[in-house]
């Protein structure tokens, strides 16, 4: 592990119109080492990454590889330069395999006919080698988030690379998986390659990192060992204050039924059944928490909720009146709100601006339309009024929504939702992929909703955020509530068991956060 | 590929940059204003205009190596399509069609409904058209022309309308079915023309002539130009209102793009697909009734030239904005045109004319298809 610089990207500026992505940044990463890369959102970390994997090309700057001068076009000479880049989201085609994806943009196009047989064989040597139960012949659509993820990474040491770059690897993972990940950057160092990995996830970084940077403003303003740091430290590199992990909350105090859940089933986009039978009530001035290991129904369970997909037995009232079977648009027309937790299957629309975005569920309503047409100045008020209030960094109103950086984009949704002044809020995932400091304002945005009498149902595989937020915890297990506990730190060890589907009472246990490790 | 940000050309900065700044004085707002739509626009037509040149370009060396010299040739092609009123005039009749279907593709196209069979909902309209056109004698002239456009309109719909009802309840292609209602129409027309509405004294297979009363306003006598382009170029500017300016086609947009977030946000997914692809078979439909009621005044098989295969290109070059359908349904009937001059002119043989017409074709579709994959997503 030598010193000298294995890479140094050098002063780097790199301008979108008038936003300013990145503004001089500049990083040295040696050979060998977990890096990691801090940075508000908006910051220019997935910017500065995209130029270092030949996805963007910087107005300015130097970059230096291996005490060459590099200068990439496209992502396949970054790969060629073996550097290669896992996105925050997949690239990959749901209807081929694993193998054919590989095979994908590789140098011929016969090589899928050719050389199937002999990827795959590479493909199984490959994942044994660092224990990634990649399967070659697994369709990619049959595979959970994490598997793809997997299959993501294991694409990139397919293709041979000694560097590589995770961007928010972990947010869409499961504490278990997150796990699994951690594990693997330190076999693949072991193994000689060197990691840039981006999160917003301090405690994920002080576990695995050997330095860490943290960005600012499209600059790196803070550079050290972890070792010689801690979580407060980098939080406040981060935001430019200290950031409070707790909020302080009052016992809430429930009102009327909101939305009642009466033994409701539905089935996964396989058919399979994902809710077998959930009852629960959600009151107003309360936030209903529900915690589980991810794919155990919690995904179907907001879906069907939102009427987005049929539930095959049982009933929703919302205000009393059973929605089973209404149309989301009619759903959300009984004041219930709804940010999901796909972000960009569900909740933009990438290529229309931010106005258009904003009004996705109001497109035909005052004040935003009058006589069919639509009115650009209230829009565009409303827009503006709502990327102050959440303070979202964007260039204008009319850039597009895919423009904005990940964070940027959820602060977004978030801000849209509650604008809509909902009775029912239905959460999935509130904070996914938002900076520590923009979380502790969404936090308190929430509680004020909770404050104004809302019912909301707060789904998250983030123990961490249910804490923070909720006043009661469902735990779902297989599709069934298997217990109801309250936000106390001290009883997450009852929270873990329940999740991992054993009783409390229950006499011999396994570890619940360990079954996924490798 | 290489990737460059759409967003990273100099001229796009000046415009917001000095849209932020706090107060500026009138005048350099406006001039600000002014640049900044003046390099939007440019932005919008410099990626066709390109197309169109690369074609030529090739065409031009395709001519130089088979003997023609090209500059001659095209000198020809310009000069003989702008030669006059009347040649100009002939332009326009000829994009009059390709207009009035390549701003209902548009539609269609922004709802991601990939509508193939223009050219039959054309010859459906062209049928309604006739039908009325040939009955109803003794109604007061406009109304009997109000009914003809309008009937060939509601007949593409219908036409349409099939395929879409299909796509919604059976998840059937648009793209086969709408091509398999092409030859259905067409081969109708051919049924129709031989024997339910043949003229008896006539001994081609054609239908009855439409009574000079009924005939759409010729406004620039002696020329045969029509108010068909002016109601073409209204429906373009409506088009466009419609689509980015109204809250339907907002939700038509919507679909088009993230059929997920559509059903999310409540918007009613099938009945949209529906409205996109009957007002493309409408204005198909009207197309076909207003080259009936404009120019052939009669039916008869074979009456498109292929109008509602060339709208695709139209809409594909206007990068399904109507407004831009207006110009670049002059510049495909102007290129017809003068691929016509270029045979009998400039005896360029009729199969590399049709070579030349397939590569502006080719690069028009490879520029959109480039575009798509140039501007995909940040993150
Ligand atoms: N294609 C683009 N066009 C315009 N602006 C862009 C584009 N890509 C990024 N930006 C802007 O550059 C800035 C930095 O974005 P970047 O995606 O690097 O942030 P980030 O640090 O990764 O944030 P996050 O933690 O939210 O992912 C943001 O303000 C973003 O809006
Ligand atoms: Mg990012």
């Amino acid at each position: 592990m030598a010193d000298q610089p294995f890479l140094r990207m050098e002063n780097i500026h790199k301008r979108f119109g008038n936003v300013v992505a990145s503004a001089g940044a500049t990083i040295d990463v040696r050979q060998g080492e977990i890096y990691a890369l801090l940075g508000e959102n908006g910051a220019g970390k997935s910017v500065l990454m995209n130029i270092l994997c030949g996805v963007l090309t910087p107005n300015s700057g130097e970059i230096v590889f291996r005490g060459a001068p590099l200068r990439l076009g496209s992502p396949s000479e970054a790969i060629r330069h073996r550097i290669g880049m896992v996105h925050q989201h997949f690239m990959l085609v749901p209807n081929l395999t694993v193998v054919e994806n590989y095979l994908l943009g590789k140098e011929s196009p016969f090589a899928v006919l050719t050389g199937l047989k002999e990827a795959a064989a590479r493909i199984r040597a490959l994942s044994d080698h660092y224990g990634l139960d990649v399967r070659p012949e697994a369709y990619i659509r049959d595979l959970s988030v994490g598997e793809r993820q997997r299959v993501e990474i294991l694409k990139v040491l397919f293709h041979g690379i000694d560097l590589l770059v995770l961007d928010e690897p972990t947010a869409v993972l499961t504490p278990q998986e997150t796990n699994r990940l951690l594990d693997l950057l330190r076999v693949l160092v072991a193994d000689g390659k060197t990691v840039i990995f981006i999160s917003h996830k301090l405690d994920e970084v002080m576990r695995v990192s050997d330095r860490v940077s943290v960005m600012r403003d499209g600059k790196v303003v803070f550079t050290t060992d972890t070792k010689s740091t801690n979580p407060r430290e980098l939080a406040r590199m981060m935001v430019g204050r200290d950031v409070l992990m707790d909020l302080p909350t009052k016992a809430a105090t429930p009102g009327r039924t909101v939305l009642a859940v009466e033994n409701l089933h539905c089935n996964n986009d396989i058919g399979l059944p994902a809710v077998r039978g959930v009852s629960f009530e959600v009151r107003a001035g309360e936030i209903v928490g529900v915690a589980g290991v991810s794919g155990n129904g919690q995904s179907e369970l907001a879906l069907a909720l939102a009427g987005l997909i049929p539930a095959t037995e049982g009933a929703i009232k919302l205000n009393g009146e059973n929605i089973r079977g209404l149309s989301p648009g009619e759903i959300g027309r009984r004041a219930m709100a709804h940010i999901p937790e796909d972000r960009h299957k569900l909740a933009i629309v990438l290529p229309l601006p931010l106005t258009e975005n904003v009004i996705l569920q109001r497109y035909n309503q005052a004040p935003f339309a009058k006589g069919g047409l639509l009115a650009p100045e209230a829009i565009a008020r409303h827009t503006r009024d709502l990327l102050q209030r959440f303070k979202v960094k964007a260039g204008g109103v009319d850039s597009p929504i895919q423009t904005l950086s990940g964070g940027n984009q959820q602060k977004l949704v978030v801000a849209r939702e509650l604008a809509r002044r909902p009775d029912f809020l239905l959460i999935s995932q509130l904070t996914r992929g938002i900076d520590i400091g923009a979380m502790e304002f969404v936090m308190q945005e929430i509680l004020k909703q909770r404050e104004l009498g809302k019912a909301i149902l707060l789904i998250s595989t983030e123990l961490e955020e249910l804490f923070a937020l909720s006043d009661r915890i469902l735990v779902i297990y297989e599709g069934r509530i298997v217990g109801e506990m309250p936000p106390d730190r001290n009883r997450l060890d009852e929270i873990g068991l329940l999740m991992a589907g054993n009783a409390p009472a229950g006499g011999a246990v396994r570890p619940p956060l360990d079954e996924a490790r490798l | 590929m290489k990737r460059s940000s759409p967003l990273a050309v100099p001229g796009g900065e000046s415009g917001l940059a000095v849209a932020d700044e706090n107060s500026p004085p009138l005048g350099k707002m406006g001039q600000a204003r002014l640049l900044h739509w003046a390099t939007r626009a440019l932005k919008a037509i410099l990626p066709p205009i390109a197309a169109v040149a690369l074609a030529l370009l090739v065409s031009a060396a395709l001519l130089a190596f088979n003997g023609f010299p090209a500059t001659d040739v095209f000198t020809i092609m310009v000069t003989g399509v702008f030669h006059d009123v009347r040649s100009t005039s002939e332009v326009l009749l000829k994009a009059t069609p390709l207009i009035l279907i390549g701003v209902g593709l548009c539609v269609a196209f922004r709802c991601s409904i990939w509508n193939i069979g223009a050219e039959g909902q054309l010859y459906a309209g062209a049928i309604a058209a006739t039908a009325v056109g040939v009955s109803f004698a003794g109604l007061p002239a406009w109304l009997h022309i109000a009914l003809i456009l309008a009937a060939g309109a509601a007949a593409g719909a219908f036409w349409a309308a099939i395929a879409g009802l299909l796509r919604i309840f059976f998840n059937a292609s648009e793209i086969v079915t709408t091509i398999m209602l092409n030859y259905i129409a067409i081969i109708l027309t051919d049924f129709l023309v031989t024997g339910p509405l043949k003229d008896p004294a006539a001994s081609y297979p054609q239908s009855a002539k439409f009574l000079r009363d009924l005939w759409l306003l010729r406004f620039l006598p002696p020329t045969r130009l029509h108010i068909g382009i002016l109601i073409a170029v209204a429906l373009a500017v409506a088009a466009y209102v419609f689509l980015f300016r109204s809250s339907a086609g907002y939700a038509v947009r919507v679909v088009g793009i993230n059929p997920h977030a559509a059903r999310y946000a409540g918007i009613n997914v099938p009945k949209n697909i529906l409205l996109a692809i009957a007002i493309s078979g409408a204005m198909a439909g009207l197309a076909g009734a207003v080259e009936i009621d404009g120019v052939t005044f009669r039916l008869y098989q074979d009456i498109s030239p292929g109008y509602g295969f060339e709208a695709i290109a139209v809409a594909l070059l206007a990068n399904n904005n109507p407004l831009g359908a207006i110009f670049s349904g002059i510049l495909f009937a102007a290129l017809r045109s003068g691929s016509e001059l270029m045979q009998i002119n400039a005896q360029v043989p009729q199969v590399l004319v049709f070579v030349i017409q397939g590569l502006v074709i080719l690069s028009v579709v490879g520029f959109a298809a480039f575009k798509r994959q140039t501007a995909r997503p940040a993150e």
